[in-house]
């Protein structure tokens, strides 16, 4: 009798090596956090889905079914760990970005006045945040303009139907190794070392298929 | 400016190097110096010049609990008292097992020491988020206001295993914590990374100081007959002032009735 295997869903790897983001995100931290959290969060959801009807959703997808309205269902914290983490590692770049570039640096200095206020208000929301969770940069889809906002455990920003755009994980496990109690060191090299504003570009450029940022631009014949 | 300190930093019962090699002496210095630490700050700069500063720390963790709809500084008054509690919770050559009524009870109420052991270790392991895990003593009391437990017996009162998120624990269920496990992951991220199971094996086998949950027992048991002191008490007013805006007769009826019957 052979066994079967079942895998509904795949480990993704970061895109870059494991030691890539040295000195601000040690070798160690990636290989735990990635190779141990993320890697046990796929193993957990795909052994919660062996005995499930919860079949042939992609992974958005399955994460807004089994949130169920904010009553999630067993499967919801291991669904939205592995796509919170998948969004984690592509939102950082070794040696990231200073600025962001194309549309999205003028969309932040709409909405959030500056630059430098947007970076202290990420601040203020990740130092604000209490127990595990995440601190993102959204695009709200109905109010058509970018926001922080911090969730809670595994909650992510999909199931308000708003769009991530950058994630930063301000669970202890992300960051105790290389910087102990001091979060504020952690999230201030997230910004200014680590995060890519590619990622966000690519993020914002495609989310603008679905939300409409500027005037509506019309062809001249 | 004049600084009033309320609260101060309690240093845990033992040096702090005690729990090694359980637990190190720098996830100690850290957990106690400045996790600890920064909570009691913020719970003492909350509560200057506010109504809950003459409060001990219980009644504040109650009261800013507030049914649910946590004010500001609920979470660093309970985690003050979880963080205390906890230290309390370990002693160094702790482990073992537990004796006494405290052994006769987690075997009436779990079957076995080691039935105890095993739920206790899968709430602990499976707590998602920061959180802590407890034994407690649960009382019989429904805090409902108006209602009294309809059919209360003695096996009301349990011990029973509870899991509570971020800073929440069991006194905003009028329960009695017993023992704690600190399950953030900054508890023992240093010493033990990713192997939450093993930090929480070695502390119930090797840290947590059953002499001290027995103490917690003892006051449980006090607090009950305590609290059935003063219901008594309570209902026999409630009596007087029922007999009250009755006849006079019919006072000293009821009166002489419950004498009767106590």
């Amino acid at each position: 009798k052979s066994s079967r295997v079942l895998g509904y869903y795949g480990l993704t790897a970061p895109p870059y090596k494991l030691d890539a983001l040295e000195p601000y995100m040690s070798k160690r931290t990636l290989e735990l956090h990635w190779g141990g959290y993320h890697h046990d969060y796929v193993e957990s959801l795909n052994k919660q889905l062996k005995n499930s009807s919860l079949y042939g959703y992609t992974l958005e997808e399955l994460i807004k079914i089994t949130y169920n309205n904010g009553n999630p269902l067993p499967e919801f914290n291991n669904a939205a760990e592995v796509w919170n983490h998948d969004f984690f590692w592509e939102s950082m770049q070794p040696d990231g970005d200073k600025l962001p570039w194309g549309g999205l640096l003028q969309q932040i200095e709409k909405d959030f006045g500056s630059f430098s206020n947007f970076k202290d208000e990420f601040m203020q929301s990740a130092m604000g945040l209490f127990g595990s969770g995440w601190v993102w940069l959204i695009l709200k889809r109905e109010e058509k303009r970018l926001a922080v906002v911090r969730t809670s455990n595994a909650v992510c920003p999909l199931v308000f139907d708003d769009i991530p755009l950058i994630a930063l994980d301000m669970w202890e496990h992300a960051y105790y190794l290389d910087y102990k109690d001091d979060r504020r060191r952690y999230v201030s090299n997230f910004m200014n070392h680590l995060v890519s504003w590619h990622s966000a570009t690519l993020r914002i450029a495609r989310a603008e298929a679905f939300v409409n940022l500027g005037e509506p631009k019309i062809p001249v014949a | 400016v004049n600084v009033r300190c309320y609260f101060q930093l309690i240093p845990p019962p033992y040096p702090l190097s005690s729990l090694e090699p359980y637990m190190s002496q720098e996830t100690v210095e850290r957990h106690w110096g400045r996790h600890h630490r920064e909570h009691l700050n913020s719970l003492n700069t909350h509560i200057a010049g506010s109504e809950l500063n003459e409060m001990p720390l219980e009644e504040i963790v109650l009261a800013s609990y507030n049914k649910g709809d946590c004010l500001p500084v609920f979470i660093h008054a309970a985690q003050t008292w979880n963080h205390d509690f906890f230290w309390q919770s370990m002693k160094p050559g702790g482990g073992g097992r537990p004796s006494g009524i405290l052994l006769q009870l987690i075997e009436r109420d779990f079957g076995s020491f080691e039935l105890f052991l095993k739920e206790f270790k899968t709430a602990a392991l499976t707590q998602f988020g920061s959180g802590w895990v407890w034994l407690t003593y649960k009382s019989n009391r429904l805090d409902v206001g108006n209602a009294v437990n309809p059919c209360p017996s003695a096996e009301d009162n349990k011990l029973v295993v509870a899991k509570t998120p971020n800073a929440i624990n069991p006194l905003v269920w009028d329960y009695s914590p017993l023992l704690a496990i600190d399950v953030w992951e900054h508890a023992y991220y240093l010493d033990y990374e990713n192997q939450r199971a093993e930090y929480i094996s070695v502390f119930m086998d090797k840290l947590v100081s059953w002499d001290f949950v027995s103490s917690r027992l003892a006051m449980a048991f006090a607090r009950d007959e305590e609290r059935a002191r003063k219901d008594a008490s309570s209902s026999e007013e409630d009596d007087l002032v029922l007999a009250d805006s009755a006849a006079r007769e019919m006072f000293l009826d009821s009166d002489d009735d419950d004498s009767e019957t106590e």
